[in-house]
C-alpha cells in the first residue's frame, strides 16, 4: 500500500472490467467539440496495461486503412465512459509489441478458449 | 509577512482527475500542530508562533526542554517551530492549529530542506550544456570548458558557476494552489510539487507575494 492510497482511492473507478494484453477491447471515449459532446468508439488489442493505482494506463492499437493506430488511455480517467472486453487473447507476454513489426494474419491474436 | 502558517509533513506525490484534466497533486500531513509559545513585538523583538508537531517519548526529552513543554501544558513533540506571522493575536498557546486554516483554492508558499544531491557537476547543478559527444572530444563530455581569460584578468571572476554540493538548502516553493483541504484526515493537497523527501517536514503559510483572498472560513 502506498502513502498516497487514502487519496487516491476516492478517485479510482470501480466500473472497469478485468482485461490484459491481447484481449480486444472497445473503449468508448467521450470528445467534446466545442459545445457539444459525443462518444467514439476505439476498437483494438490492448498491446500494454501499465502503472499502477490510479496512474495506472492501457494502450489499443488497432489498424485503420493499412496504418497502425495506438491510443493510450489511463484507466480511471472520465473520458473513457465505457470499456467493452469483446475477446479474451492468448498470448505469452505482458508488452505485446511484436504486433508492431507484424502484418495481415500473423498480426491477429489468437483467442483464448477455456 | 504570513498571516497563516502550518508544519507539515510530505506524504508523497499522486494525481487526481478534475474536469477530465489530471491534476499533480502533493499530499501534505498535518500531524497535530500545537501552539507551545508567542513570540510577540514587544518581548522577543519579533512576532511568531512557537509551534510542536506529531509525538515524541516524553522520557526522551530533556529537563529543560520538557519544563518548556510543561509550561506551555503541550505534550511533548518532534521538534519547535517558529511560525513567523505577522499578526499573532487570534493565537493561544496550546492551540491545535489544523489544515483548515488554508482554504481550497488558495495560493500557499511551501518552505522545506531540499534533497542532497552530494558534489554535483557543473551540468546537474548549473545546467551546463557540456561538450560534445564527438568530433575528436576525448574523456571532457560532462566538464565546465573555460573559467575565464588568459594575462587580463589572470584571475577567475568571484561567482563563476562550478562544481559543488548541491541540494540539502532550503527551498521555498511560492504560490502553490491548495486543491482539497481533508480536515478528517488532517491533508493538505496542493497541486505541483514540492522540495523535500517523503516524509520530510515542510513549512506551509498563504502566499506572501500575492494578496490574501478574502475567505470566510480564513478568520479562525
Amino acid at each position: 500500500m502506498k502513502p498516497t492510497d487514502l487519496v487516491d482511492n476516492r478517485h479510482l473507478r470501480d466500473d472497469i472490467p478485468d482485461f490484459g494484453p491481447g484481449d480486444t477491447l472497445k473503449v468508448h471515449v467521450r470528445v467534446v467539440e466545442g459545445t457539444r459532446e459525443r462518444v467514439q468508439v476505439f476498437q483494438g488489442v490492448v498491446i500494454r496495461r501499465q502503472g499502477s493505482g490510479i496512474a495506472e494506463t492501457f494502450t489499443v492499437r488497432k489498424v485503420s486503412f493499412g496504418v497502425g493506430v495506438e491510443r493510450t488511455f489511463p484507466v480511471h480517467s472520465p473520458i473513457v465512459s465505457k470499456i467493452e472486453r469483446i475477446t479474451r487473447g492468448d498470448v505469452r507476454r505482458a508488452k505485446l509489441y511484436y504486433l508492431r513489426d507484424r502484418i495481415g494474419k500473423a498480426a491477429k491474436v489468437k483467442e483464448k478458449r477455456d | 509577512m504570513a498571516n497563516t502558517a502550518l508544519v507539515a509533513e510530505k506524504v508523497g506525490m499522486t494525481q487526481m482527475w478534475q474536469d477530465d484534466k489530471v491534476v499533480p497533486l502533493t499530499v501534505l500531513r498535518v500531524p497535530s500542530v500545537r501552539v507551545v509559545q508567542i513570540k510577540t513585538a514587544e518581548r522577543d523583538g519579533y512576532s511568531a508562533l512557537q509551534v510542536t508537531y506529531g509525538t515524541r517519548d516524553a522520557r526522551k526529552v530533556n529537563r529543560p526542554t520538557a519544563g518548556h513543554y510543561e509550561a506551555a501544558g503541550v505534550d511533548p513533540g518532534v521538534k519547535l517551530v517558529e511560525l513567523r506571522l505577522e499578526d499573532t493575536s487570534g493565537y493561544e498557546v496550546g492551540q491545535v492549529i489544523g489544515p483548515e486554516v488554508f482554504a481550497e483554492g488558495q495560493l500557499i508558499d511551501v518552505t522545506s530542506v531540499s534533497r542532497g544531491k552530494g558534489f554535483a557537476g557543473t551540468m546537474k547543478r548549473h545546467n551546463f550544456s557540456g561538450q560534445k559527444a564527438s568530433h575528436g572530444t576525448h574523456n571532457v563530455h560532462r566538464k565546465p570548458g573555460s573559467v575565464g581569460a588568459c594575462a587580463t584578468p589572470a584571475r577567475v571572476f568571484r561567482g563563476q558557476r562550478m562544481a559543488g554540493r548541491m541540494g540539502g538548502a532550503k527551498v521555498t516553493t511560492l504560490n502553490l494552489k491548495v486543491v482539497e483541504v481533508d480536515t478528517e484526515a488532517g491533508l493538505l493537497l496542493v497541486r505541483g510539487s514540492v522540495p523535500g523527501p517523503r516524509g520530510g517536514r515542510v513549512v506551509v503559510r498563504n502566499a506572501v507575494k500575492k494578496p490574501v483572498p478574502v475567505i470566510s472560513g480564513e478568520a479562525e
